[in-house]
């Protein structure tokens, strides 16, 4: 009984291994369609602009990759192809957004608040370690002030003690 | 004092951003055509297969390129407002008829009206590209010089057209061949 268990298990293990085959490239040349592939992976997708053009299934994206795959095989290079997108596309169609003056901020705003951050972390352990240091023993006043508040708390507690004894006769 | 006034100016800050970022709309792609010289192209037209237009034809001219489909629902909502600004003869409207069988184009120019003097088939979408389309429909304004001035992404308004399209056409049948226009003179395009 166990047995049959264990090789209803086995199969069922197996049989996914052998539905699981590794997608084949469309094309007929492979190492075109990794060209393609490692091109269209930089490009964004305009119409599902979370995806890259090497994943989207938009009918636009699918001609751009044909136009990719057609500027590939005519020999042209990445640079040329990446050119070309952003000519009419804009800066917007780059994954990876160029350097330039409109994007210095975008580049750098992470590291400034980063930067923001530390800064802020740094004065507050600071502050708060002369707080710590500063256990210096009272002086003659403070003592004075502190023993006169004692006392007054202590018989602030008798009248109270009196107030509630009064209230029950 | 201070210790209020540092978490409120970051707050404002935060704030000022966000209500900034809640005007923008991420599917409006500035084009980096305008003030570009608009692509050339021949390509064949909708109802005269045989014969050829061409876009330098249209040199002289301040005309509007309407990229349209009938597969395309935008499209059926801005078509009424096309017929009848076509009807006002103010400028001509080309029609690039994007990725679309033929047969399915003439049958939904029939039912809902024609505003384009001529609707030019790009089968494949290869001038869409050329021309950085990447929804439908979408509007270029090109002056006499063949330069693309103003592109609306999506449907043409009675607002776009009235504070934008219209203003700007004039102002570009009014130029000179020497001067140069950009939309930047009528404020209801840049905004």
């Amino acid at each position: 009984m166990k047995l049959r268990g264990v090789m209803v298990l086995l199969l069922l293990v197996f049989a996914s291994a052998v539905i699981a085959k590794e997608a084949a490239p469309l094309a007929a040349d492979p190492q075109l369609e990794k060209r393609v592939n490692k091109i269209t992976a930089e490009l964004r997708c305009l119409v599902c602009q979370n995806q890259t053009i090497a994943d989207s299934h938009a009918g636009l994206a699918i001609d751009l990759k044909n136009q990719v795959r057609d500027m590939v095989r005519s020999g042209q290079t990445q640079d040329q192809i990446v050119d070309y997108m952003v000519q009419r596309y804009g800066d917007f169609v780059l994954y990876r957004p160029p350097v330039k003056k409109t994007t210095y901020l975008l580049w750098t705003g992470p590291f400034l608040l980063l930067a923001i951050g530390l800064t802020v972390l740094v004065v507050t352990l600071r502050k708060r370690r002369v707080v710590v240091q500063d256990d210096a023993p009272l002086s003659a006043e403070e003592n004075e002030r502190l023993r006169s508040m004692l006392q007054s708390d202590a018989q602030g507690q008798e009248g109270k003690k009196n107030k509630n004894e009064g209230g029950k006769s | 004092m201070g210790r209020y006034l540092i978490p409120l100016i970051v707050f404002v800050v935060v704030a000022g951003f966000l209500w900034v970022g809640l005007s923008l709309d991420p599917r409006e792609v500035p084009s980096p055509f305008i003030n570009k010289p608009a692509p050339d192209f021949t390509l064949q037209k909708l109802y005269e297969p045989e014969a050829r237009f061409s876009s330098t034809d249209m040199k002289g001219k301040v005309w509007l390129l309407n990229v349209w489909a009938s597969w395309c629902v935008a499209c059926r909502s801005e078509h009424p407002l096309l017929v009848q600004f076509s009807r006002a003869n103010i400028v001509p409207i080309y029609g690039l008829n994007y990725k679309d069988v033929p047969s399915d184009a003439k049958r939904w120019l029939q039912t809902l009206g024609n505003p384009y003097i001529s609707s030019l088939v790009d089968y494949e979408g290869k001038v869409g590209i050329d021309y950085g389309v990447y929804g439908v429909p979408e509007t270029f304004i090109i002056d006499k010089q063949g330069v693309i001035r103003h592109k609306v992404i999506g449907p043409v308004t009675p607002a776009i057209l009235d504070s934008c399209v219209v203003p700007l056409v004039r102002k570009l049948q009014q130029a000179s061949a020497q001067t140069v226009v950009t939309r930047e003179v009528v404020e209801g395009c840049v905004s």
